[in-house]
């Protein structure tokens, strides 16, 4: 079984207002899946179906090839975006309370616990109450009882959010970490820059539909334009530059460099390969700077977001 | 382990731990006992003061029949002075009345014409027992003049006491009757005070899920349903220990109080009945009824009470609690909840006062049995009832349709937790209220 988590067919609506319509995505094993989606997509409520929160009107939901089951909550991890703990209780109090809630022994989750606030070093709020801790200590706590119980499958929503530099690294070190030893990860959230750090797999909702879906890399390419960014050294600038936009469907580039007479994006047409390009342009000045621009996730996300409306 | 019991105890734990709980707990009995040592001592303070009532009888009605002194009352006679002195007197000294009995010809005028004077307006109890001690006087007076013998007429006094009993042969007294109200008023009252102060507890235990925002890390472990069922459980247990500890306290405490500042409790009960009161309840009683009402309290059906109070209880309880669980899911702060207090108010109130005006005079009258079936009026206006015996008809009705309300209210009110604990910021009213219920899974 190649795929962790699949949905098929996923539709919700609340009232007249329909959340997801038709919603399948498939999570492969061992991989961090971004779920995207500008806001009211339906990121939230497909999240929520897949912790059994809400039933779905219609489709499946499968873990691991077998249909979602009450029990499976405990294979699965969640840390939403609206997140809290509660304020009165006790850090290590809380963290047993909530992991025997999923399913752990009291011993294993002391065991657990104590691994994780040791490697956090951590180890002196386990008799402090929530509110004396502050905002991005309390995340920490947060994340740690997000994945004490070792699930499959751990859900996290905005994690970086309230977290300074230092604490988000930390945590995207953990991450990857987990991913790295066998945890299948979805990661949702609108910060692009750690989807391109991150994401192995990508899944991007639109006004309650999928419309974008498979290995980041794969898509990086589909969305590629033969665009290459390109800074010539040459004594007559403005001949060359007209020689070009002759040839060449052409736009002024800006980047840093130190002695690049001429900065152009060259767009070439599906027929131009990219030897031919850097063979004409070295015909008639010294290439001193030669790039394909690949599409970022935020590139991707507002070009399918704006295809699709 | 069990995830609901893991939820009650964590509820429970969260409660008995919290400050104020402990302080409530601990204080309340204190303040209680406190209260009635005050209110003992102030209505002490009050009766204690000697009153010093002086007369002028110039018809020598007190001559034969003086009125004899008491703790409280001492009599003067100012007769030697006349009418006018003595009134100066009187008023000079400071005594508390100064009453005039003046000369006629015969006793039927003279009981026209006998006046009480005082500084301030006279103490309606103490002018009553004059009443009573003068007409007592007038009439030992007349009988004589009747040449009437008084030793015959207060033997031909015949006291009668209706023996009471239903027809399968019960013996019952009037009395019983008051205590069947007591039970009955006792276990009402309570349980509104119980569904009021946990009910909101529940409420405010919801809101603080909220508003923390732990509620949707916990639904992804847990039913919402579950986690509903285990707060109500959860405050009920917190609320029945501190109803122990409560009741504990208050009878170590009124114990030692009592031997510390030499008052029996049987003195601070009294304190509490007027004098005319206790003429009554004596006159009613007669000390050797008192063995008769302890064997019929004893008779009533004291376990089939305990049992019926448990459910009624219980039903009642659960009832309400899921309300108030679901106005707390459905707002995002206490001050929104006002709206939907007055559907839960209503009807306990109506229940309270529905039993105290109709369960008194006709404990099987046509609106306190109606009252009794009603679902949300039931548990406390059935509990009053049931003292009084109750066809098993009715309670079966009864709890049945407490039942059926409860598992409906509940399944209503967790489809409205569900939905409600995810919402944010968004201001329920009744009509989006409605909308929740329609929504499915």
């Amino acid at each position: 079984m190649k795929d962790l988590l699949v949905t098929k067919d996923v539709t919700k609506k609340f009232g007249e207002f329909t959340a997801l319509n038709g919603v399948s995505i498939n999570v492969p094993k061992n991989s961090i899946f971004g779920l995207l989606g500008p806001n009211g997509a339906g990121k939230t409520t497909l999240i929520r179906i897949i912790n059994q929160i809400t039933m779905p009107d219609s489709g499946e939901v499968f873990l691991d090839g077998n249909k979602l089951k009450r029990e499976d909550v405990h294979n699965i991890g969640y840390l939403p975006e609206e997140r809290g703990l509660y304020k009165n209780m006790k850090v290590g109090e809380q963290a047993i309370y909530l992991a025997m809630l999923k399913g752990m022994s009291k011993r294993d989750a002391k065991a657990n616990l104590k691994y994780w606030f040791e490697k956090f070093e951590i180890e002196s709020w386990w008799s402090k109450k929530i509110q004396e801790l502050s905002k991005g200590q309390a995340q920490k706590v947060q994340f740690i009882i997000t994945v004490m119980h070792k699930p499959k499958l751990l859900i996290f929503d905005e994690v970086f959010s309230g977290l300074d530099p230092i604490n988000a690294n930390l945590i995207r070190d953990e991450i990857i970490q987990l991913r790295d030893n066998g945890t299948t990860i979805i990661f949702s959230t609108h910060r692009m820059e750690s989807v391109e750090e991150l994401c192995d797999h990508i899944a991007l909702l639109d006004h309650s539909n999928k419309i974008l879906e498979g290995n980041l890399i794969d898509i990086k390419k589909e969305f590629k334009n033969n665009l290459f960014e390109v800074g010539l050294h040459t004594s007559d600038k403005l001949a060359l530059e007209n020689e070009i936009k002759e040839k060449f469907h052409v736009s002024e580039a800006s980047f840093k460099s130190l002695e690049d007479d001429l900065k152009l994006n060259i767009q070439l047409t599906p027929n131009d390969t990219s030897s031919e390009l850097i063979q004409y342009l070295s015909n008639r000045a010294q290439v001193n700077h030669f790039v394909e621009i690949i599409p970022n996730a935020s590139d991707i996300f507002i070009q399918a977001v704006k295809n699709n409306s | 382990m069990n995830k609901l019991k893991l939820i009650i105890r964590r509820e429970f734990n969260a409660k008995v731990r919290n400050k104020s709980f402990i302080i409530m707990t601990l204080l309340a009995p204190f303040l209680m006992v406190a209260m009635g040592f005050l209110i003992f001592y102030l209505s002490k303070a009050n009766d204690s003061k000697l009153k010093t009532i002086a007369f002028v009888d110039e018809s020598k009605l007190l001559t034969e029949n003086a009125f004899e002194n008491s703790e409280t009352v001492h009599y003067l006679d100012l007769t030697k002075l006349g009418m006018k002195a003595a009134k100066e007197e009187a008023e000079k000294q400071e005594y508390y009345g100064l009453l005039t009995i003046p000369k006629q010809d015969s006793l039927e005028l003279l009981a026209k014409d006998i006046h009480f004077y005082t500084q301030k307006s006279p103490n309606m109890m103490l002018v009553e027992s004059l009443e009573k001690k003068i007409e007592d006087n007038l009439r030992t007076k007349k009988l004589h003049q009747l040449d009437i013998d008084v030793v015959k007429i207060k033997s031909a006094r015949i006291r009668t006491d209706l023996k009471l009993s239903n027809f399968t042969g019960e013996k019952t007294s009037k009395l019983i009757n008051g205590i069947k109200i007591g039970f009955g008023f006792l276990a009402g009252y309570l349980l509104m005070m119980f569904i009021i102060i946990y009910g909101t507890s529940v409420m405010r235990s919801v809101i603080e899920e909220k508003t923390s925002r732990i509620i949707e890390v916990i639904i992804s472990s847990v039913k919402p349903f579950q986690l509903m069922m285990g707060k109500i459980i959860g405050n009920a247990l917190a609320g029945l220990t501190q109803f122990a500890i409560w009741i504990v306290l208050l009878f170590v405490l009124s114990a030692v109080a009592s031997a510390v500042f030499g008052v029996s409790m049987s003195e601070m009960q009294r304190a509490k009945v007027t004098p005319e009161q206790m003429e009554m309840a004596k006159e009613i009683i007669g000390n050797d009824k008192i063995q008769t009402l302890i064997t019929e309290v004893l008779n009533l059906p004291l376990l089939q009470m305990g049992i019926l109070f448990i459910l009624y209880f219980l039903g009642g309880y659960l009832l309400y609690s899921s309300i108030y669980a679901a106005i707390g899911a459905a707002v995002d702060s206490e001050t929104d909840t006002q709206q939907f207090m007055m559907p839960v108010m209503i009807p306990l109130m109506l229940g309270i006062y529905v039993g105290f005006a109709t369960v008194i005079n006709d404990p099987h009258g046509t609106v306190a049995t109606i009252f009794s079936i009603i679902p949300l009026t039931s548990p406390i206006v059935m509990l009053m009832r049931i003292p009084f015996g109750v066809p098993i008809w009715q309670i079966a009705l009864s709890l049945g349709l407490l039942i059926a309300t409860f598992v409906f209210i509940v399944y209503m009110a967790a489809k409205i937790y569900r939905v409600g604990i995810l919402m944010y910021g968004k201001k329920a009213s009744y009509k989006e209220l409605y909308k929740w219920l329609r929504y499915k899974g």
